[in-house]
């Protein structure tokens, strides 16, 4: 481990100066694309990340319908210019990997019942790439999903903890992801209490397992809440609000 | 007085806990409901119901939608109704039940790119909607402006028993028709038109606004127009 020292210093202070349990700094906007049914944008750490919803639509080619339900279609794609040496924009075997972990994080959230024979298409354009990019990209799509009036049963919210050395640490970046010892990237459903993706790399003893699972837990319900206050700040300018009214004659 | 409890929802919040009735966008768990859209939820003495802010138009029988024929087959017509589905407005529903592909020619009532006032006659997940043109004021619509916003929006268009839209018809001398699936055809003069358009356009931005009314109506001006 030559370059696991510098990752992490002598008093726990990683090298963007974060601790040990700190976020990247977040910023989430909804509804920044006129032309899809329904966006959102991310700015997490240096991750720049657009997810559009379009559908439900009709499905084609016609012999991938459905009878009963939607067919959810995700693309995780990365742009030439998101890395520092281009990349080809043809989609890699990673690219592919992440769109069909996306998707499968996304569809226990979306009730796809409700759209049969139709095609939901969800776009995961990575603008500039950081670490954490696959999570970033599902936070960015749930709320894309919710602005296109999807019938959800919660929010998907994603965040990756791993390992520096034997130290458990959150929201790893490209630096930590590269030269670190674990990465483990974990999507929830946090008012349902269900994990809907969780992978990992890195070898990791059973207590730093349980350790990196249950900080992806507790971040991944902070990210929520400021999910929460994008969505909410899209359609209703500010906190949801709860009133009681007389009930009008009619 | 009963009292109606209204409350901002995202997917996933809890709008309510105990026993209800509900409608659509709301999911049962235990003993909570759940709200499935963003939109606003009301808790009343006679259950719970939530208005979308987003949402597609997905048909739903006996809605009055205004399409545009994108194609004829043998047995009817294909209109879009700015839904996931395509209408299909069978030809013995026009011809009567003595239609034949052999002597009846489509083209002759409706042609490709006309636009239809229609019914929802019959929809259930398996099919797509069936549309029918039977009743007054249903069939081609042959003059007038399209505008189309969120089918989500078009009960506040719409307003109260009709107050909005009659506002907007009465101040531009403008006929509306408003489609439940979101497509709005203004006709009248240019000018009458355009300030339609307008408030339309103002309904839409400003859905929410508390006093929506005032500003549609600051919006089109104390006079008339089109009264000469």
């Amino acid at each position: 481990m030559a370059g696991t020292k510098q990752l992490i210093d002598e008093n726990g202070v990683r090298l963007d100066g974060r601790k040990w349990n700190e976020l990247r700094p977040i910023k989430l906007q909804v509804g920044v694309m006129k032309n899809a049914d329904g966006s959102a944008y991310i700015e997490w750490g240096k991750n720049k990340i657009m997810a559009a919803v379009y559908g439900p639509k009709e499905v084609h080619p016609k012999h991938q319908v459905l009878p009963d339900r939607a067919l959810l279609r995700c693309r995780y794609h990365m742009a030439p210019f998101s890395v520092d040496e281009r990349k080809n924009p043809a989609p890699s075997r990673r690219e592919i990997e992440i769109s069909k972990v996306i998707r499968e994080a996304l569809i226990p959230a979306v009730i796809v019942e409700d759209y049969p024979r139709t095609a939901i298409e969800v776009w995961v354009e990575v603008l500039q790439s950081d670490g954490g990019s696959r999570v970033a990209g599902i936070t960015a799509a749930s709320l894309a999903l919710a602005d296109a009036g999807i019938n959800m049963r919660d929010l998907v919210v994603g965040c990756s903890c791993g390992l520096i050395g034997e130290q458990v640490v959150s929201d790893l970046d490209d630096t930590e992801d590269k030269e670190g010892n674990g990465d483990m990237p974990v999507a929830i459903m946090p008012n349902l209490g269900l994990v809907s993706l969780l992978q990992v790399d890195g070898v990791y003893t059973r207590e730093n397992f349980q350790k990196a699972f249950e900080l992806a837990l507790e971040k991944g319900k902070q990210i929520y809440q400021m999910q929460r206050e994008a969505l909410t700040t899209r359609f209703f300018g500010g906190e949801a609000q709860s009133t009681e009214i007389e009930e009008a004659a009619e | 007085m009963p009292m109606i409890q209204r409350k901002q929802v995202i997917p996933g919040d809890v709008v309510a806990k105990g026993n209800y009735r509900y409608g659509s966008y709301i999911e049962k768990r235990g003993e909570e409901y759940v709200a499935l859209r963003v939109g606003l939820a009301e808790v009343g003495r006679d259950g719970i119901k939530l208005n979308p802010f987003t949402g597609p138009y997905l048909p739903r029988t006996d809605d009055e939608v205004i399409g545009k024929v994108v194609d004829i087959n043998g047995f009817g017509w294909v209109v879009d109704i700015n839904s996931c589905f395509d209408g299909f407005l069978p030809a013995s529903f026009v011809f009567g039940r003595d239609f034949s592909p052999a002597t009846h020619d489509l083209s002759s009532k409706f042609r490709v790119g006309d636009v239809l006032g229609a019914r929802i006659e019959a929809y259930e997940r398996s099919r797509d909607p069936q549309l029918s043109i039977r009743g007054e004021g249903y069939g081609k619509i042959s003059s007038g402006e399209i505008v189309k916003i969120s089918p989500t929006k078009v009960p506040r268009v719409i307003g109260r028993r009709g107050s909005m839209i009659n506002l907007i018809s009465e101040r531009t001398g403008c006929d509306i028709r408003v489609g439940q699936n979101g497509v709005i055809v203004v006709d009248g003069s240019p000018d009458g038109i355009v300030k339609a358009v307008k408030a339309i356009r103002l309904v839409e931005e400003e859905t929410h606004a508390p006093d929506l009314m005032a500003k549609v109506e600051a919006a089109l001006g104390g006079s008339v127009v089109g009264g000469d």
